[in-house]
């Protein structure tokens, strides 16, 4: 902690951080206000306009069944994933932890682009002989879920991989000499030890599946009530001139991303104190 | 024989770890891996338990072959260096954990971790993490934890490694009254000679994946088998180009036979109870000397002055020889 209180007070310390405010608030805090003060304008008519709407409830369970699936895909892979970069020497090690960290540096667009050309209905690599099976993938909900956790895959990895190097094997094998088959070790030791960093990774998971707007665009194919999720909706909205409709399903979306990084800084607060006391 | 080794080779790459291991290690002893670090002694251990597999080579546990039997199944207990406490249970909990796995009636493996935890006196700590226990509370912890199962063996590598100086020293005499208590078949492994010739009833001294000798305490001290050996267990010096420990050297301040050897003083140093001299023998050999504070003061030895030097003892010859 003592890092943390090296500021310095002097008028230099005092300019960084008006500095750091009005940056804050000029890029974050204002503009997210703003959707907030917009959405209840008239009260909660708006609000209440949105959940009368048919479409839009559809698009609202589209987005949280998108999310939900792909952050479950993403934890269980995630964990596993995990476990092959720390516990694991094969060759192509480095490739597959650069390939992990791709969905962050890709722009969303080509990741739908590139999942189009895999799995499109017509002339896809893939998706003509999943088509003919009966099984659509892109223009259906699929798709978006393919696209969701492609672009929200890294985030469990990137949590759970150094608590789990920290953790080391040691416990794992004290579980085995102690009778503990593989799966018993990994479920009553590994797992409780990388919980919090699991719980951290699958919110966070959660809450970047929940906003995603490009690659599901681009997949999803627009279908009013059957494949438009809730962040394409208020794009739509917005260009349809229903401002009252656009800020109240961005003020939606915008709450339970604020939530989920509440969740995470609680969390965060948590974890910190048991690892002081673990380190006395 | 409780654990017999034969034969075992490991490799790591081109780093030989274990290089054709025979080893008997008596039931109910509590037998000390010695050794210098890499030498070879953890992987020996961790070979016993299962940990790690032997490129060639067969372990025999209690009569049962075990060289291709789980970790899982061969029934012994191991404490790591670093304890390895299952940080989210509590002390209970990690007692009971290998009892848990065996689906052993509550009732009776709550009266089991009751007795482990009276045995190593943690009771009070019972509903405790292991973050909130020392070192050495969490190390009986890891103890009582691979006491629960009644292993056939126990294996402990350095328990005592990353444990402050006093509380080692406590630990070493507790280990040794718990194992009068228990009586299982003990094997340890440690680096520190002094912790091998006070806790163990029987040493093997483990050097480059090779065992250079195994005995008794008082035998490896008083008839190393080679040189190695002798250096590493207490100090050494060399008389008259033989090896000799510093306190097997008689100084006078008259010729006391045709063998002793001129020399002076060059430098006195007092440890504690003890005088280490440095002389410089006119062949120009530097010898250290050992002797007690009495004596040195007796003598009224100083820098410059004129000594003689005779070994107490003939220089040590081999007696048991390794694997033999």
């Amino acid at each position: 902690m003592a890092e943390v209180r090296r500021v310095r007070n002097g008028p230099f310390g005092y300019l960084l951080r008006a500095f750091v405010i009005v940056y804050l608030v000029l890029l974050v805090a204002w503009p997210l206000l703003l959707v907030v003060t917009h959405t209840f304008a008239h009260g909660t008519e708006s609000l209440q306009a949105l959940f009368a709407d048919p479409d839009l409830v559809a698009a609202l369970r589209l987005t949280a069944l998108a999310a939900v699936v792909a952050t479950v895909i993403n934890t269980v892979f995630g964990v596993g994933i995990s476990l092959l970069l720390v516990r694991c020497e094969f060759p192509g090690k480095r490739l597959l932890s650069a390939f992990v960290d791709l969905p962050l540096a890709v722009s969303p667009i080509v990741v739908g682009l590139a999942l189009v050309l895999v799995y499109g209905g017509r002339d896809g690599w893939f998706g003509p002989t999943l088509e003919s099976w009966g099984f659509q993938v892109v223009f259906a909900t699929p798709g978006i879920i393919m696209a969701t956790a492609f672009v929200s895959l890294p985030l469990v990895i990137r949590e759970v991989e150094p608590v789990l190097r920290e953790v080391g094997t040691e416990q794992e094998q004290a579980a085995w000499s102690l009778g503990a088959s593989g799966w018993q070790a990994f479920w009553r030791v590994t797992l409780p030890a990388i919980k919090w960093a699991m719980i951290y990774g699958v919110v966070l998971t959660l809450a970047r599946s929940i906003g995603e707007f490009g690659a599901v665009k681009v997949v999803s194919g627009n279908v009013l009530g059957e494949t438009r999720t809730a962040t394409l909706a208020v794009e739509e909205k917005y260009l349809n001139f229903d401002q009252d409709g656009a800020y109240a399903v961005a003020f939606l979306l915008a709450s339970v991303s604020v939530l989920c990084i509440l969740v995470v800084f609680v969390l965060r607060a948590r974890s910190a104190r048991r690892f002081s006391a673990e380190g006395q | 024989m409780s654990i017999e080794v034969s034969g075992v080779n490991k490799r790591y790459g081109d780093f030989v770890a274990l290089e054709n291991i025979n080893l008997s290690i008596p039931t109910g002893g509590l037998t000390a891996l010695l050794g210098p670090s890499g030498g070879g002694k953890t992987t020996l251990l961790r070979v016993i338990a299962g940990l790690e597999t032997a490129d060639s080579g067969s372990i025999l546990i209690e009569g049962t072959d075990a060289t291709r039997l789980a970790v899982q199944k061969r029934n012994v207990g191991f404490v790591f260096q670093h304890y390895a406490a299952f940080k989210h249970m509590s002390v209970a909990r990690n007692v009971a954990f290998g009892l848990e796995i065996r689906k052993r009636p509550k009732g009776e493996i709550q009266a089991r971790v009751e007795e482990l935890l009276e045995l190593v006196h943690l009771s009070q700590f019972a509903h405790r993490l292991p973050s909130q226990l020392s070192g050495g509370q969490r190390q009986r912890m890891a103890l009582a934890r691979a006491l629960a199962v009644e292993p056939t063996v126990l294996l402990l590598d350095e328990p005592f490694g990353a444990l402050d100086a006093k509380v080692r020293k406590e630990l070493r005499d507790w280990l040794r009254r718990l194992h009068e208590e228990v009586h299982v078949t003990t094997v340890f492994v440690t680096h520190d000679q002094e912790e091998a010739l006070e806790v163990a009833d029987e040493i093997v001294v483990i050097n480059e994946g090779r065992v250079e000798q195994v005995g008794t305490p008082d035998q490896l001290y008083d008839a190393p088998a080679n040189d190695f050996v002798m250096g590493f267990l207490g100090s050494v010096t060399t008389l008259d180009g033989q090896l000799v420990r510093p306190h097997d050297i008689e100084v006078s301040l008259a010729p006391a036979g045709p063998d002793s050897i001129e020399g002076t003083v060059s430098r006195v140093q007092r440890i504690g109870f003890e005088v280490r001299l440095t002389v410089l023998t006119d062949d120009g050999e530097v010898v250290t000397v050992e002797l007690t504070r009495p004596h040195a003061r007796r003598l009224a030895l100083e820098q410059g002055r004129v000594v003689f030097l005779s070994a107490l003892f003939e220089p040590a010859k081999p007696v048991l020889v390794a694997g033999a």
